[in-house]
């Protein structure tokens, strides 16, 4: 297990500047040559302990690092497009020529997250004007007609360059206020994506993907700020068990019986890394708790059974946080695991009915808690409904299981 | 670039053209106006008298409609404006939540169409 660590420390040691100077010497700068190199020392410390110190471990890094290189070119590209529509009018267009660097695409980030833009263009804005997707695929995940979230898109983007939006990361005092809309702008492109990917779009994937690589970013700049921490975290715990939630079968699986050897292992240590960066300044955030819910699924793969108990308490303190529809439920479904289907059900009491109408997630865990109550008609009701609301056939077909072992 | 600060304060505020000159004046207002000269951002401004004092017009068909009042019934009124010259939009806003209407009523801020230069 040491030789690894002795091999990666030595080739650090002493090969460090050589190789950055043949990834720079290949891409023009250092900076993004030493950055790559950081991050395929990262995955080689996550991989060589498993996989063994490869046969020549100069020639992986540089492969490595140069796949990493990729990535970023192509994303700093775009947002080099994207910045450079916005600056038209402004005195930054000299500088325009020069490539965006990580720092760049994180302070347009923050221009498309400011309050000053209307809060439902703030993700579109992001994933169009960082990520380079257009509006004709975003208007389906957004529930808004192409040409009327073209529309707002242009009125955003005029906003910025006329009303001139600062291109600058937000002074210490305003961070806490400025950071949210990033964050949930970014959390939104993932959900956007990975519920559309479970419908069965290949396309959603791939902005699920490009969601990850946007929190990578935002915490890998921001090492000090737990809430950017915790949303990466959550965001690739929720991605290692991916494979999972589908059997051989293609039947849907839940998470606390899913085979833990299937989730990522990978993805569930750069997760657990992330944890523990956010846990060095913790804070009281939402979405700390949310990935410490998400961890504590998880830690299934260290030792079983799930602790309800622990998942219950911390959504309670999200639901003092955040009493959202979604918080709520995850109490009810936890506390039916660790206290019983009362105790659940006493907690979904908790939703304002017109909001709980058309929220899928309540109706299946209100079907599971009133089938182990014993309230067979209610049961019935609260599946069909769930089922209605599912948009993923792998989940209606699951419930419809459900629900046929309690007419049998 | 230049920003158009407006102050929408509540009516019952200032009834009368001598409350407004007083507030004006006043400690509140006063200090807010002396830290936009003293930052150097000041370009123009000044308070209205009440909406109550406003007329609205249009041109139609049939000539013009005058009415009593001001455009858009509001619970706040246009109390007053400033003119600001800062760099961006972010520094805009650091004076107009400095502003006293901020806090009771609302401001908005606009950019201001630019002759080019």
């Amino acid at each position: 297990m040491n030789q690894p660590h002795e091999a990666l420390e030595r080739l650090a040691r002493l090969s460090y500047g050589r190789l950055v100077a043949r990834l720079a010497a290949r891409t023009g700068s250092v900076s993004a040559a030493a950055d790559a190199l950081s991050d395929a020392l990262v995955r080689a410390l996550e991989t060589w302990p498993r996989r063994g110190v490869p046969d020549q471990p100069e020639a992986w890094l540089i492969a490595t690092a140069k796949n990493c290189l990729v990535d970023a070119a192509r994303h700093a590209q775009v947002a080099a497009r994207g910045e450079a529509h916005l600056t038209l009018l402004q005195e930054e267009r000299s500088d325009m020529a020069q490539a965006a660097t990580p720092d760049r695409i994180l302070n347009l980030m923050f221009v498309c997250a400011h309050p000053a833009i209307d809060a439902a263009m703030r993700t579109p804005l992001m994933l169009q004007l960082v990520l380079g997707l257009d509006a004709r695929r975003m208007a389906g995940a957004f529930l808004i007609a192409p040409g009327t979230l073209s529309q707002r898109l242009t009125r955003a983007r005029a906003k910025i360059e006329v009303a001139r939006i600062r291109f600058a990361l937000p002074d210490t005092a305003d961070m806490a206020d400025r950071l949210d809309p990033v964050l949930a702008a970014i959390y939104a492109a993932y959900t956007v994506g990975s519920d559309g990917q479970m419908a069965g779009d290949a396309k959603s994937s791939a902005l699920a993907r490009e969601a990850i690589w946007l929190a990578s970013l935002l915490a890998s700049r921001m090492p000090g700020e737990p809430e950017a921490q915790a949303l990466l975290a959550l965001m690739l715990y929720a991605e290692a068990r991916r494979s999972a939630r589908l059997d051989a079968e293609g039947r849907f699986v839940p998470l606390e019986v899913q085979d833990v050897a299937i989730w990522d292992e990978g993805l569930m240590r750069d997760a657990d890394l992330a944890m523990r960066m956010a846990a060095r300044n913790a804070t009281l955030g939402r979405y700390q708790i949310e990935a410490a819910i998400q961890a504590a699924h998880a830690d299934r793969r260290h030792r079983s059974p799930t602790d309800w108990r622990a998942i219950a308490d911390l959504y309670r303190g999200l639901v003092a946080l955040h009493p959202t529809t979604g918080a709520i439920t995850g109490l009810a479904a936890a506390l039916g695991e660790a206290e019983g289907a009362a105790a659940g059900l006493a907690a979904l009491e908790r939703v304002d009915p017109a909001r709980a109408e058309s929220y899928q997630p309540l109706w299946a865990v209100r079907a599971h808690l009133l089938r182990r109550a014993g309230d067979r008609p209610g049961a019935l009701a609260a599946y069909g409904r769930a089922i209605s609301l599912s948009p993923d056939p792998a989940v209606r077909a699951f419930l419809e299981t459900r629900r046929q072992d309690l007419t049998l | 670039m230049q920003y158009m600060i407006l102050n929408y304060t509540s009516p019952a505020e200032y009834t009368n053209a001598d409350d407004v000159r007083a507030a004006a004046d006043g400690a509140v207002w006063g200090a807010y106006t002396k830290a936009l000269i003293d930052a150097g951002v000041l370009v123009g401004g000044n308070a209205l008298h009440p909406s109550h004092t406003a007329t609205t017009l249009r041109v139609r068909d049939r000539g013009r409609d005058i009415q009593d009042g001001p455009y858009a019934a509001t619970k706040e009124h246009l109390g007053g404006y400033y003119i600001i010259e800062v760099p961006d939009l972010d520094t805009a806003l650091v004076w107009a939540a400095r502003n006293p209407a901020a806090s009771s009523g609302a401001v908005e801020v606009r950019p201001v169409v630019m002759r080019s230069a």
